[in-house]
Protein backbone atom coordinates (compact mmCIF):
# COMPACT_ATOMS: atom_id res chain seq x y z
CA UNK A 1 0.00 0.00 0.00
CA UNK A 2 1.47 3.36 -1.10
CA UNK A 3 1.55 6.20 1.77
CA UNK A 4 -0.24 8.57 -1.14
CA UNK A 5 -2.63 7.12 -3.07
CA UNK A 6 -4.50 9.12 -5.85
CA UNK A 7 -6.80 7.27 -8.27
CA UNK A 8 -8.68 8.81 -11.17
CA UNK A 9 -8.32 12.66 -9.16
CA UNK A 10 -9.87 15.46 -10.73
CA UNK A 11 -10.28 19.23 -9.54
CA UNK A 12 -12.28 21.37 -11.35
CA UNK A 13 -12.50 25.42 -10.77
CA UNK A 14 -15.91 27.48 -11.29
CA UNK A 15 -15.53 29.32 -14.57
CA UNK A 16 -13.80 32.79 -13.72
CA UNK A 17 -16.36 34.74 -15.50
CA UNK A 18 -19.84 34.08 -16.33
CA UNK A 19 -20.46 31.81 -19.43
CA UNK A 20 -16.83 31.15 -19.36
CA UNK A 21 -16.02 27.15 -19.34
CA UNK A 22 -15.30 25.48 -15.61
CA UNK A 23 -11.35 25.12 -15.26
CA UNK A 24 -9.73 21.43 -15.20
CA UNK A 25 -6.80 22.22 -12.61
CA UNK A 26 -5.96 18.55 -12.47
CA UNK A 27 -7.81 16.04 -14.72
CA UNK A 28 -8.10 12.40 -14.04
CA UNK A 29 -4.64 11.48 -11.91
CA UNK A 30 -3.41 8.32 -10.84
CA UNK A 31 -0.33 8.22 -9.21
CA UNK A 32 1.26 6.32 -6.25
CA UNK A 33 3.81 7.38 -3.96
CA UNK A 34 5.78 5.02 -1.89
CA UNK A 35 7.40 5.85 1.65
CA UNK A 36 10.46 7.15 1.77
CA UNK A 37 10.92 8.47 -1.87
CA UNK A 38 11.14 11.67 -3.39
CA UNK A 39 9.11 12.22 -6.05
CA UNK A 40 9.37 15.47 -8.50
CA UNK A 41 6.72 16.82 -9.89
CA UNK A 42 7.50 19.21 -13.20
CA UNK A 43 5.30 21.31 -14.82
CA UNK A 44 4.90 24.43 -16.59
CA UNK A 45 3.01 27.00 -14.37
CA UNK A 46 -0.74 26.53 -14.91
CA UNK A 47 0.18 22.76 -15.24
CA UNK A 48 -1.89 22.02 -12.38
CA UNK A 49 0.74 21.09 -9.86
CA UNK A 50 0.25 23.44 -7.15
CA UNK A 51 -3.59 22.43 -7.50
CA UNK A 52 -2.14 18.82 -6.81
CA UNK A 53 -0.29 19.15 -3.39
CA UNK A 54 -2.73 21.39 -2.39
CA UNK A 55 -5.65 18.22 -2.93
CA UNK A 56 -2.80 15.92 -0.87
CA UNK A 57 -3.30 17.81 2.41
CA UNK A 58 -6.95 18.85 1.35
CA UNK A 59 -6.45 22.56 1.21
CA UNK A 60 -8.56 21.98 -1.84
CA UNK A 61 -11.27 19.45 -1.80
CA UNK A 62 -11.10 17.12 -4.95
CA UNK A 63 -14.10 16.94 -7.30
CA UNK A 64 -13.69 13.50 -7.98
CA UNK A 65 -11.87 10.34 -7.41
CA UNK A 66 -10.12 9.08 -4.34
CA UNK A 67 -6.91 10.09 -2.39
CA UNK A 68 -5.36 8.33 0.21
CA UNK A 69 -3.13 9.25 2.51
CA UNK A 70 -1.63 6.62 4.52
CA UNK A 71 -4.29 4.18 4.34
CA UNK A 72 -7.18 7.37 5.07
CA UNK A 73 -9.58 8.54 2.09
CA UNK A 74 -8.86 12.29 2.95
CA UNK A 75 -12.17 12.79 0.33
CA UNK A 76 -14.32 11.83 3.07
CA UNK A 77 -13.32 13.26 5.89
CA UNK A 78 -14.69 16.91 7.26
CA UNK A 79 -12.40 19.84 8.11
CA UNK A 80 -11.83 18.90 11.98
CA UNK A 81 -10.48 15.63 11.36
CA UNK A 82 -8.28 16.73 8.34
CA UNK A 83 -7.19 19.54 10.58
CA UNK A 84 -5.12 15.83 12.21
CA UNK A 85 -4.46 14.83 9.10
CA UNK A 86 -2.44 17.87 8.05
CA UNK A 87 -0.31 17.26 11.35
CA UNK A 88 1.11 14.43 9.65
CA UNK A 89 1.79 16.73 6.44
CA UNK A 90 4.19 19.28 6.14
CA UNK A 91 4.43 21.98 3.80
CA UNK A 92 6.94 24.52 2.51
CA UNK A 93 6.82 27.05 -0.33
CA UNK A 94 8.02 29.37 -2.37
CA UNK A 95 7.45 32.33 -0.91
CA UNK A 96 8.47 30.86 2.67
CA UNK A 97 5.01 32.16 3.99
CA UNK A 98 6.97 32.84 7.86
CA UNK A 99 4.85 34.94 10.42
CA UNK A 100 6.42 38.51 10.56
CA UNK A 101 4.67 38.86 13.74
CA UNK A 102 7.02 35.95 15.41
CA UNK A 103 10.18 35.48 15.83
CA UNK A 104 12.43 32.45 14.17
CA UNK A 105 11.52 30.82 17.95
CA UNK A 106 7.71 31.74 17.40
CA UNK A 107 7.39 30.18 14.13
CA UNK A 108 8.50 26.81 14.81
CA UNK A 109 6.43 26.73 17.81
CA UNK A 110 3.61 27.34 16.01
CA UNK A 111 2.85 23.88 14.51
CA UNK A 112 3.41 22.74 17.68
CA UNK A 113 0.60 24.75 19.68
CA UNK A 114 -1.62 23.88 17.16
CA UNK A 115 -1.12 19.86 17.81
CA UNK A 116 -1.17 20.93 21.59
CA UNK A 117 1.88 19.94 22.28
CA UNK A 118 2.72 21.03 25.87
CA UNK A 119 4.73 23.92 26.75
CA UNK A 120 7.41 22.51 28.47
CA UNK A 121 8.38 20.07 25.78
CA UNK A 122 8.81 23.08 23.43
CA UNK A 123 12.26 24.07 24.23
CA UNK A 124 13.55 20.52 23.48
CA UNK A 125 11.94 20.00 20.16
CA UNK A 126 12.33 23.72 18.69
CA UNK A 127 16.38 23.67 19.77
CA UNK A 128 16.58 20.22 17.81
CA UNK A 129 14.91 21.67 14.39
CA UNK A 130 17.01 24.41 14.86
CA UNK A 131 20.33 22.64 15.18
CA UNK A 132 19.09 20.27 12.68
CA UNK A 133 18.53 23.12 10.02
CA UNK A 134 21.81 25.00 11.01
CA UNK A 135 20.26 28.38 12.39
CA UNK A 136 20.07 27.14 16.18
CA UNK A 137 21.57 31.36 16.56
CA UNK A 138 19.23 32.69 14.82
CA UNK A 139 16.53 31.26 17.20
CA UNK A 140 15.41 35.57 18.46
CA UNK A 141 15.86 36.66 14.41
CA UNK A 142 13.02 37.83 12.96
CA UNK A 143 11.84 36.69 9.79
CA UNK A 144 12.91 39.83 7.98
CA UNK A 145 16.51 40.02 9.21
CA UNK A 146 17.32 36.44 7.34
CA UNK A 147 18.04 35.35 3.97
CA UNK A 148 16.11 34.01 1.17
CA UNK A 149 17.93 30.55 2.21
CA UNK A 150 17.37 30.98 6.05
CA UNK A 151 13.99 32.24 5.73
CA UNK A 152 13.20 28.89 4.02
CA UNK A 153 15.31 26.55 6.38
CA UNK A 154 13.07 27.97 8.99
CA UNK A 155 10.52 27.21 6.84
CA UNK A 156 11.66 23.50 6.70
CA UNK A 157 11.95 23.47 10.83
CA UNK A 158 8.32 24.79 10.86
CA UNK A 159 6.90 22.08 8.89
CA UNK A 160 8.87 19.05 10.80
CA UNK A 161 7.96 20.28 14.06
CA UNK A 162 5.17 18.05 14.42
CA UNK A 163 6.86 15.03 12.98
CA UNK A 164 5.25 14.33 9.97
CA UNK A 165 5.55 11.35 7.25
CA UNK A 166 5.41 13.46 4.15
CA UNK A 167 7.11 16.79 3.47
CA UNK A 168 5.53 18.39 0.61
CA UNK A 169 8.01 21.39 -1.31
CA UNK A 170 5.50 23.91 -3.21
CA UNK A 171 8.43 25.33 -5.35
CA UNK A 172 10.60 25.42 -2.51
CA UNK A 173 13.61 26.68 -4.32
CA UNK A 174 12.45 28.91 -7.02
CA UNK A 175 12.96 32.25 -4.92
CA UNK A 176 16.53 31.21 -4.43
CA UNK A 177 19.69 31.93 -6.18
CA UNK A 178 21.35 28.90 -7.67
CA UNK A 179 24.45 28.19 -4.58
CA UNK A 180 21.26 28.98 -2.00
CA UNK A 181 18.95 26.09 -3.60
CA UNK A 182 21.99 23.55 -4.05
CA UNK A 183 22.08 24.17 -0.02
CA UNK A 184 18.30 23.82 0.86
CA UNK A 185 18.03 20.81 -1.91
CA UNK A 186 20.55 19.13 0.50
CA UNK A 187 18.76 20.14 3.30
CA UNK A 188 15.55 18.13 2.21
CA UNK A 189 17.82 15.36 1.20
CA UNK A 190 19.09 14.82 4.45
CA UNK A 191 15.33 15.28 5.59
CA UNK A 192 14.50 12.16 3.36
CA UNK A 193 17.91 9.94 4.42
CA UNK A 194 18.08 10.58 8.19
CA UNK A 195 14.58 11.70 8.99
CA UNK A 196 12.76 8.75 7.02
CA UNK A 197 10.21 11.86 5.33
CA UNK A 198 8.83 11.35 1.97
CA UNK A 199 9.13 14.38 0.14
CA UNK A 200 6.53 15.75 -3.03
CA UNK A 201 8.65 18.42 -4.60
CA UNK A 202 6.94 20.58 -6.83
CA UNK A 203 9.29 22.51 -9.32
CA UNK A 204 9.62 23.95 -13.14
CA UNK A 205 13.96 23.54 -12.42
CA UNK A 206 14.93 19.70 -14.03
CA UNK A 207 17.82 20.86 -11.68
CA UNK A 208 15.99 20.33 -8.56
CA UNK A 209 14.57 16.97 -9.71
CA UNK A 210 17.63 15.90 -10.96
CA UNK A 211 19.44 16.95 -8.01
CA UNK A 212 17.53 15.18 -5.02
CA UNK A 213 13.98 13.36 -6.83
CA UNK A 214 14.03 9.22 -6.84
CA UNK A 215 10.80 9.54 -9.65
CA UNK A 216 9.50 12.27 -12.26
CA UNK A 217 5.69 13.24 -12.43
CA UNK A 218 5.42 15.52 -15.86
CA UNK A 219 2.30 17.18 -15.49
CA UNK A 220 0.53 18.83 -18.83
CA UNK A 221 -3.02 20.77 -18.26
CA UNK A 222 -4.04 18.92 -15.43
CA UNK A 223 -2.74 15.83 -17.02
CA UNK A 224 0.14 13.36 -16.24
CA UNK A 225 1.77 12.96 -19.14
CA UNK A 226 4.81 10.77 -18.20
CA UNK A 227 6.61 9.30 -14.80
CA UNK A 228 9.20 6.95 -14.20
CA UNK A 229 12.53 6.75 -12.11
CA UNK A 230 14.71 9.92 -12.49
CA UNK A 231 17.49 8.40 -15.02
CA UNK A 232 14.84 7.00 -17.48
CA UNK A 233 13.13 9.86 -17.64
CA UNK A 234 16.11 11.96 -18.96
CA UNK A 235 18.33 9.20 -20.86
CA UNK A 236 14.63 8.52 -22.64
CA UNK A 237 12.27 11.60 -22.35
CA UNK A 238 8.76 10.19 -24.68
CA UNK A 239 6.64 12.89 -24.77
CA UNK A 240 7.29 16.47 -26.27
CA UNK A 241 7.04 18.52 -22.97
CA UNK A 242 9.21 15.75 -20.95
CA UNK A 243 11.28 16.29 -23.86
CA UNK A 244 11.72 20.24 -23.11
CA UNK A 245 12.01 20.10 -19.83
CA UNK A 246 15.24 17.51 -20.21
CA UNK A 247 16.63 19.74 -23.01
CA UNK A 248 16.66 22.55 -20.07
CA UNK A 249 19.54 20.84 -18.51
CA UNK A 250 21.27 18.63 -21.34
CA UNK A 251 21.50 19.49 -25.05
CA UNK A 252 19.68 16.54 -27.06
CA UNK A 253 20.11 16.65 -30.94
CA UNK A 254 20.77 20.35 -32.29
CA UNK A 255 17.57 22.33 -33.06
CA UNK A 256 17.51 24.06 -36.26
CA UNK A 257 18.74 27.26 -35.24
CA UNK A 258 21.90 25.32 -33.94
CA UNK A 259 22.39 23.37 -36.94
CA UNK A 260 22.24 26.86 -39.16
CA UNK A 261 24.84 28.38 -36.99
CA UNK A 262 26.74 24.59 -37.01
CA UNK A 263 26.90 24.20 -40.73
CA UNK A 264 28.31 27.51 -41.44
CA UNK A 265 31.84 26.50 -39.62
CA UNK A 266 31.14 22.91 -39.68
CA UNK A 267 30.41 21.42 -43.57
CA UNK A 268 31.30 17.39 -42.83
CA UNK A 269 28.86 14.98 -41.63
CA UNK A 270 26.96 16.02 -38.70
CA UNK A 271 26.53 12.70 -36.25
CA UNK A 272 24.39 13.12 -33.07
CA UNK A 273 25.26 9.98 -30.60
CA UNK A 274 22.78 9.07 -27.95
CA UNK A 275 24.58 7.60 -24.60
CA UNK A 276 22.37 6.44 -22.55
CA UNK A 277 23.73 2.89 -21.22
CA UNK A 278 26.89 2.33 -19.60
CA UNK A 279 27.06 -0.46 -20.97
CA UNK A 280 28.88 1.01 -24.44
CA UNK A 281 31.85 3.29 -23.82
CA UNK A 282 32.52 6.31 -25.17
CA UNK A 283 36.38 5.46 -26.34
CA UNK A 284 35.01 2.40 -28.06
CA UNK A 285 32.87 4.10 -30.27
CA UNK A 286 35.05 6.96 -30.85
CA UNK A 287 37.60 3.84 -32.24
CA UNK A 288 35.76 2.99 -34.38
CA UNK A 289 35.64 6.18 -36.31
CA UNK A 290 39.96 6.34 -35.71
CA UNK A 291 40.41 3.47 -36.54
CA UNK A 292 38.96 3.97 -39.81
CA UNK A 293 40.91 7.02 -41.01
CA UNK A 294 38.07 9.27 -40.05
CA UNK A 295 38.86 12.74 -38.68
CA UNK A 296 36.40 14.20 -35.75
CA UNK A 297 35.32 17.15 -33.97
CA UNK A 298 33.31 16.89 -31.36
CA UNK A 299 30.79 20.49 -31.79
CA UNK A 300 27.77 19.90 -29.63
CA UNK A 301 26.27 18.39 -26.54
CA UNK A 302 27.27 17.22 -23.64
CA UNK A 303 26.74 14.85 -21.09
CA UNK A 304 24.99 14.49 -17.73
CA UNK A 305 25.30 12.39 -14.18
CA UNK A 306 22.17 11.31 -13.17
CA UNK A 307 21.73 9.06 -9.80
CA UNK A 308 25.75 8.65 -10.56
CA UNK A 309 24.70 7.48 -14.03
CA UNK A 310 26.22 8.86 -17.76
CA UNK A 311 24.16 9.73 -20.18
CA UNK A 312 24.29 12.47 -22.78
CA UNK A 313 24.16 13.69 -26.47
CA UNK A 314 27.41 14.21 -28.32
CA UNK A 315 27.02 15.77 -31.86
CA UNK A 316 30.44 15.07 -34.19
CA UNK A 317 31.30 16.27 -37.38
CA UNK A 318 32.80 13.77 -39.75
CA UNK A 319 35.38 14.64 -42.02
CA UNK A 320 37.43 12.15 -44.46
CA UNK A 321 37.01 10.12 -47.43
CA UNK A 322 33.85 9.77 -48.09
CA UNK A 323 33.27 5.82 -48.13
CA UNK A 324 35.00 5.32 -44.91
CA UNK A 325 32.90 8.15 -42.73
CA UNK A 326 30.01 5.47 -44.22
CA UNK A 327 31.86 3.06 -42.63
CA UNK A 328 32.09 4.88 -39.40
CA UNK A 329 28.73 5.67 -39.11
CA UNK A 330 27.75 2.30 -39.82
CA UNK A 331 30.22 0.70 -37.04
CA UNK A 332 29.29 3.75 -34.83
CA UNK A 333 25.12 3.38 -35.15
CA UNK A 334 25.24 -0.55 -34.46
CA UNK A 335 27.02 0.73 -30.98
CA UNK A 336 24.95 3.41 -29.72
CA UNK A 337 21.76 5.30 -30.84
CA UNK A 338 22.61 8.02 -33.54
CA UNK A 339 20.87 10.78 -35.50
CA UNK A 340 21.87 12.44 -38.40
CA UNK A 341 21.80 15.97 -38.34
CA UNK A 342 20.91 17.49 -41.53
CA UNK B 1 -8.68 85.77 27.62
CA UNK B 2 -10.39 86.16 30.82
CA UNK B 3 -13.62 84.78 29.79
CA UNK B 4 -11.37 81.54 29.01
CA UNK B 5 -10.14 81.84 32.57
CA UNK B 6 -14.00 82.36 33.82
CA UNK B 7 -14.92 79.20 31.76
CA UNK B 8 -11.95 77.12 33.40
CA UNK B 9 -14.45 74.65 34.98
CA UNK B 10 -16.15 74.20 31.62
CA UNK B 11 -13.63 73.34 29.47
CA UNK B 12 -11.83 71.21 32.00
CA UNK B 13 -15.16 69.32 32.38
CA UNK B 14 -15.85 69.46 28.34
CA UNK B 15 -12.21 68.36 28.13
CA UNK B 16 -12.55 65.29 30.37
CA UNK B 17 -16.19 64.54 28.61
CA UNK B 18 -14.75 64.88 24.94
CA UNK B 19 -11.70 62.38 26.01
CA UNK B 20 -14.17 59.72 27.19
CA UNK B 21 -16.59 59.98 24.37
CA UNK B 22 -13.82 59.78 21.82
CA UNK B 23 -12.38 57.18 24.23
CA UNK B 24 -15.46 55.15 24.20
CA UNK B 25 -16.11 55.30 20.88
CA UNK B 26 -12.93 53.92 19.87
CA UNK B 27 -13.06 50.77 21.85
CA UNK B 28 -16.28 50.05 21.99
CA UNK B 29 -16.83 50.78 18.44
CA UNK B 30 -13.22 49.44 17.38
CA UNK B 31 -14.36 45.86 19.31
CA UNK B 32 -17.85 46.32 17.10
CA UNK B 33 -15.50 47.69 13.87
CA UNK B 34 -12.90 44.92 14.46
CA UNK B 35 -15.72 42.15 14.36
CA UNK B 36 -17.64 43.53 11.20
CA UNK B 37 -14.44 44.16 9.39
CA UNK B 38 -12.50 40.56 10.15
CA UNK B 39 -16.29 39.11 8.71
CA UNK B 40 -16.09 41.15 5.36
CA UNK B 41 -12.61 40.24 4.91
CA UNK B 42 -13.16 36.05 5.63
CA UNK B 43 -16.52 35.94 3.68
CA UNK B 44 -15.28 37.31 0.42
CA UNK B 45 -14.74 35.62 -2.39
CA UNK B 46 -11.61 33.12 -1.78
CA UNK B 47 -11.52 34.02 1.83
CA UNK B 48 -11.12 31.34 4.39
CA UNK B 49 -14.89 31.56 5.44
CA UNK B 50 -16.30 32.69 1.98
CA UNK B 51 -19.69 32.89 1.87
CA UNK B 52 -21.37 35.10 -0.40
CA UNK B 53 -24.43 35.81 1.28
CA UNK B 54 -22.68 36.68 4.57
CA UNK B 55 -20.85 38.95 2.66
CA UNK B 56 -23.23 40.86 0.49
CA UNK B 57 -25.44 41.40 3.56
CA UNK B 58 -22.68 42.60 6.13
CA UNK B 59 -21.09 45.05 2.75
CA UNK B 60 -24.56 46.31 2.49
CA UNK B 61 -24.79 47.26 5.96
CA UNK B 62 -22.37 49.10 5.74
CA UNK B 63 -22.55 51.11 2.45
CA UNK B 64 -25.98 51.63 3.77
CA UNK B 65 -24.81 53.28 7.28
CA UNK B 66 -21.62 55.07 6.15
CA UNK B 67 -22.78 57.24 3.34
CA UNK B 68 -25.13 58.79 6.38
CA UNK B 69 -23.27 62.50 7.47
CA UNK B 70 -22.97 62.38 10.62
CA UNK B 71 -25.29 65.60 11.67
CA UNK B 72 -27.92 63.56 10.48
CA UNK B 73 -27.13 60.30 12.18
CA UNK B 74 -26.85 62.18 15.50
CA UNK B 75 -30.54 63.27 15.14
CA UNK B 76 -31.60 59.98 13.58
CA UNK B 77 -30.07 57.90 16.19
CA UNK B 78 -32.56 59.72 18.93
CA UNK B 79 -35.37 57.37 19.10
CA UNK B 80 -32.67 54.75 19.00
CA UNK B 81 -30.85 55.90 22.43
CA UNK B 82 -34.20 56.06 24.14
CA UNK B 83 -34.88 52.71 23.16
CA UNK B 84 -31.78 51.85 24.99
CA UNK B 85 -33.40 53.58 27.94
CA UNK B 86 -30.67 56.06 27.22
CA UNK B 87 -32.12 59.60 26.96
CA UNK B 88 -32.24 61.38 23.16
CA UNK B 89 -30.08 63.98 24.39
CA UNK B 90 -26.75 64.36 26.28
CA UNK B 91 -23.82 62.55 26.53
CA UNK B 92 -25.43 59.40 26.66
CA UNK B 93 -27.05 59.65 23.50
CA UNK B 94 -23.99 61.22 22.21
CA UNK B 95 -21.67 57.82 22.66
CA UNK B 96 -24.66 55.77 21.43
CA UNK B 97 -23.97 58.09 17.79
CA UNK B 98 -20.29 57.68 18.08
CA UNK B 99 -20.41 54.23 18.68
CA UNK B 100 -22.52 53.34 15.80
CA UNK B 101 -20.59 55.59 13.32
CA UNK B 102 -16.91 54.52 14.54
CA UNK B 103 -18.10 51.08 14.44
CA UNK B 104 -19.27 51.12 10.44
CA UNK B 105 -16.12 53.06 9.44
CA UNK B 106 -13.70 51.04 11.63
CA UNK B 107 -15.19 48.13 9.81
CA UNK B 108 -13.52 48.95 6.28
CA UNK B 109 -10.70 50.31 7.91
CA UNK B 110 -9.90 46.80 9.01
CA UNK B 111 -11.51 45.35 6.21
CA UNK B 112 -8.73 47.07 3.93
CA UNK B 113 -5.20 46.30 6.28
CA UNK B 114 -6.48 42.30 6.62
CA UNK B 115 -6.22 42.66 2.91
CA UNK B 116 -2.67 43.54 3.45
CA UNK B 117 -1.65 39.92 4.91
CA UNK B 118 0.15 37.72 2.62
CA UNK B 119 -3.11 35.25 1.71
CA UNK B 120 0.21 32.10 1.99
CA UNK B 121 0.75 33.31 5.93
CA UNK B 122 -3.01 31.74 6.30
CA UNK B 123 -2.62 28.42 3.85
CA UNK B 124 0.74 28.09 5.67
CA UNK B 125 -1.34 27.86 9.20
CA UNK B 126 -4.04 25.84 7.40
CA UNK B 127 -1.36 23.47 5.98
CA UNK B 128 -0.07 22.95 9.77
CA UNK B 129 -3.67 21.82 10.93
CA UNK B 130 -4.69 25.18 12.10
CA UNK B 131 -8.43 25.83 12.28
CA UNK B 132 -10.04 28.79 10.72
CA UNK B 133 -11.27 30.48 13.78
CA UNK B 134 -7.21 29.56 14.72
CA UNK B 135 -6.00 30.79 11.80
CA UNK B 136 -8.18 34.43 12.03
CA UNK B 137 -7.71 34.66 15.60
CA UNK B 138 -3.33 33.51 15.69
CA UNK B 139 -2.30 34.40 12.48
CA UNK B 140 -4.87 36.92 10.75
CA UNK B 141 -5.14 39.53 13.30
CA UNK B 142 -1.22 39.50 14.86
CA UNK B 143 0.13 39.67 10.92
CA UNK B 144 -2.13 43.15 10.92
CA UNK B 145 -1.51 44.76 14.24
CA UNK B 146 0.37 46.89 12.97
CA UNK B 147 -1.36 48.55 10.53
CA UNK B 148 -4.25 47.71 12.52
CA UNK B 149 -3.00 49.80 15.26
CA UNK B 150 -2.20 52.69 12.62
CA UNK B 151 -6.02 52.65 11.17
CA UNK B 152 -7.52 52.63 14.76
CA UNK B 153 -5.26 55.78 15.10
CA UNK B 154 -6.24 57.49 11.97
CA UNK B 155 -10.40 56.44 12.96
CA UNK B 156 -9.68 58.39 16.25
CA UNK B 157 -9.40 61.51 14.82
CA UNK B 158 -12.66 61.16 13.21
CA UNK B 159 -14.12 59.86 16.11
CA UNK B 160 -12.77 63.74 17.89
CA UNK B 161 -14.41 65.30 14.86
CA UNK B 162 -17.51 63.88 16.31
CA UNK B 163 -17.45 64.39 19.25
CA UNK B 164 -17.64 68.16 18.24
CA UNK B 165 -20.50 67.35 16.27
CA UNK B 166 -22.71 65.77 19.50
CA UNK B 167 -22.52 69.34 20.87
CA UNK B 168 -25.89 70.11 18.91
CA UNK B 169 -28.12 67.55 20.90
CA UNK B 170 -26.23 68.76 24.10
CA UNK B 171 -23.27 66.37 24.91
CA UNK B 172 -20.93 68.25 27.13
CA UNK B 173 -17.69 68.43 24.62
CA UNK B 174 -15.74 71.31 23.38
CA UNK B 175 -17.58 70.83 20.73
CA UNK B 176 -20.27 72.43 22.93
CA UNK B 177 -18.17 74.90 24.62
CA UNK B 178 -17.32 76.05 21.18
CA UNK B 179 -20.99 76.39 20.41
CA UNK B 180 -22.36 78.24 23.12
CA UNK B 181 -19.52 80.27 24.35
CA UNK B 182 -17.68 81.20 21.32
CA UNK B 183 -19.70 81.30 18.35
CA UNK B 184 -23.15 82.38 20.23
CA UNK B 185 -21.68 85.20 22.25
CA UNK B 186 -18.88 86.41 19.46
CA UNK B 187 -16.29 85.62 21.76
CA UNK B 188 -13.31 84.12 19.17
CA UNK B 189 -11.08 83.52 21.58
CA UNK B 190 -12.85 80.89 23.12
CA UNK B 191 -13.45 78.87 20.18
CA UNK B 192 -10.04 78.80 19.59
CA UNK B 193 -8.70 77.76 22.98
CA UNK B 194 -11.72 74.78 22.59
CA UNK B 195 -10.00 73.88 19.25
CA UNK B 196 -6.37 73.99 20.66
CA UNK B 197 -7.54 71.68 22.96
CA UNK B 198 -8.78 69.54 20.29
CA UNK B 199 -5.66 69.31 18.55
CA UNK B 200 -3.74 68.85 21.46
CA UNK B 201 -6.36 65.36 22.18
CA UNK B 202 -5.28 64.09 18.32
CA UNK B 203 -1.52 65.15 18.79
CA UNK B 204 -1.46 63.11 21.74
CA UNK B 205 -3.62 60.08 20.50
CA UNK B 206 -1.01 59.76 17.22
CA UNK B 207 1.46 59.57 19.02
CA UNK B 208 0.63 57.04 20.98
CA UNK B 209 -0.88 55.04 17.98
CA UNK B 210 2.48 55.90 16.09
CA UNK B 211 4.60 54.60 18.70
CA UNK B 212 2.40 51.53 19.67
CA UNK B 213 3.24 50.50 15.61
CA UNK B 214 6.61 51.00 15.52
CA UNK B 215 6.62 48.48 18.31
CA UNK B 216 4.86 45.78 16.59
CA UNK B 217 6.27 46.35 13.35
CA UNK B 218 9.45 47.20 14.26
CA UNK B 219 9.87 49.68 12.15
Amino acid sequence: MALIELRGVSKTYPPTRKGGDPVRAVDDVDLSIEAGEIVGVVGYSGAGKSTLVRLINALEPTTSGTLEVDGTDVTTLRERQLQKVRLDIGMIFQQFNLFGSRTVWGNIAYPLEIAKVPKAEHQKRISELLHFVGLADKAHAWPEQLSGGQKQRVGIARALATSPKILLADEATSALDPETTVEVLRLLKRVNTELGITIVVITHEMDVVKTIADRVVVMEEGRIVEQGPVFEIFARPQQPATRRFVSTLVDDVPDEASVVSLRRRHPGRLLTLSFRDESVSQSAVFAEIIGRGVEFELVFGGVEDVRGRTFGHLTLELRGDRAAVDEAVRAVSALVETTEVA
Amino acid sequence: MDRVWELRSIFLESLWTTIWLAGGGLVIGGLIGLLVGTGLYVSRRGGIVSDRRTNGVLNFVVNFMRPIPFVLLVIALQPVSRWFGISGIGNGQALVAIVFASAFGISRIVEQNLVSVQPGVLEAARAMGASRWKVITTVLLPEALGPLILGFTFALVAIVDMTAIVGITGADSLGKVALTYGLKQFNWTVTAVAILLVILIVQIGQLIGNALARRVMRR
